[in-house]
């Protein structure tokens, strides 16, 4: 199992070493969160091997981050169902916000980094337009539900058509229903990607949830294949779309 | 002309590492899947001989939604190869096959299989890319949100085969 990672940046002289790091900054990740690796510090601390507190600082950062959101979305965002720690939830848009840091360092002001459909975009594509984003349409792979025009902002999809039924509610161990893809739009990658993972676990009434967290919007597809957005979003929606199928809207 | 750097990694948590192309575009690249659009209006390089239509019917089982509308996409129907472009990795060389005006498959005739790190990243890749070309056909996006990948030298060969089409 593989996310596929995409920096896109369009500045001139950008460093090379500067995207070497970045290289680096991913492998990393891997090594320390993969829950795939025996190896990992992850696997090492879900196995009582390693305690939290003798833990790498990135990792008790990402485990902090972890149980901050846990407690904001009442149990819905919770890595330690059955038994075991996977932060993937987190970490992935955790480690493309660290990316993007880095790249700004370098210089960079006009870039996207994209790790299977959780963004960072700065900047702009071309000097007169924005980022045109779109979300895939969860139940046809070669359409998209709706498209957004952003800039300098963070956006992260949650749904079960990507990874099969990977997300399950931690309380009730099996897959939520109501939603078919959850994206939630705001300053911080790392927190958009946790609150996406919630708030689709929530279900329909999680956009509600998410408008209520400052900064933070939400674009759903229900079950019952309409299209539903918070009113921040409002400004980035492009209507001209012929995969625009949006009919509804929270209040 | 701004340098673009397109690189891609394919991550185990995150998954393992891979990287595509890190380097200067020509001047008419623009970014992998915003390329698409350009379909309606071919290029004059649609007379180029490297882009060579075969001619074959689209296969039978692939036909597209009925809401497809040939005139809506400018595309004609058949099977359209790409000039084959380098990247880092080595050569890749698409053929699209297009059946009720849509896009229905993407191929890779040729991809980087030289080096075991080249044919690691292409066993990898080829399937996103495929995927990524399905998608995003239907709307001008720099970015999907669900999951994405974007090859320069995909794109550019897939151009080159869609200026056909």
């Amino acid at each position: 199992m593989g996310t596929v990672i995409t920096i896109d940046v369009r500045d001139e002289d950008l460093p090379e070493p500067a995207m070497d790091a970045v290289f680096a900054w991913f492998h990393d990740v891997d090594a320390t969160f993969s829950t795939f690796r025996t190896d990992s510090e992850i696997s090492r601390l879900a196995r009582g091997e390693l305690r939290e507190h003798r833990c790498s600082p990135d990792m008790r950062e990402v485990l902090a981050l972890c149980e901050e959101v846990r407690r904001r979305s009442d149990g819905s965002f919770d890595i330690r169902r059955g038994g075991g720690i996977d932060p993937l939830g987190l970490v992935k848009g955790w480690s493309v916000e660290r990316a993007s840091a880095m790249l700004e360092t370098a210089g960079a002001r006009n870039f996207f980094i994209n790790a299977g459909g959780d963004i960072v975009v700065r900047g702009r594509p071309e000097p007169d337009r924005m980022w045109r984003l779109g979300i895939r349409h969860p139940e046809e792979a070669d359409r998209v539900a709706a498209v957004l025009a952003v800039r300098d902002v963070a956006i992260a999809t949650s749904g079960t058509y990507e990874r099969g039924e990977h997300i399950v509610d931690p309380r009730t161990a099996s897959p939520p229903s109501g939603l078919l893809s959850m994206t939630v739009v705001g300053p911080s990658l790392t927190y958009a990607d946790a609150y996406s993972t919630a708030a689709f676990v929530m279900g329909e009434r999680g956009a509600a949830w998410v408008a209520g967290i400052d900064g933070y919007d939400a674009l759903a597809i229900t079950s019952r294949r309409r299209t539903v957005w918070t009113p921040g979003l409002e400004e980035m929606m492009v209507r001209d779309q012929p995969g625009f199928r949006g009919d509804d809207r929270t209040r | 002309m701004p340098i673009r750097a397109a690189v891609t990694i394919a991550a185990t948590v995150l998954g393992l590492v891979l990287l595509v192309s890190f380097r200067t575009p020509p001047p008419s690249s623009v970014a992998g899947v915003a390329l698409l659009p350009a379909r309606s209006t071919p290029s004059p390089s649609s007379t180029s001989p490297a882009v060579t239509p075969s001619g074959a019917p689209p296969s039978g089982g692939r036909t597209p939604a009925a809401t497809a509308s040939p005139s809506a996409t400018g595309l004609k129907d058949g099977s359209f190869t790409g000039k084959d472009f380098p990247n880092f990795y080595g050569d890749v060389q698409v053929q699209v096959i297009v059946s009720g005006g849509r896009i229905t498959d993407v191929k890779a005739l040729q991809y980087p299989t030289d080096r075991p790190q080249s044919a690691y990243i292409s066993s990898v890749a080829i399937p996103y890319l495929h995927d990524e070309v399905l998608k995003a056909q239907s709307a001008q996006i720099d970015i999907i949100s669900g999951a994405t990948f974007t090859s320069d030298s995909y794109a550019q060969s897939l151009q080159s085969a869609l200026a056909r089409a």
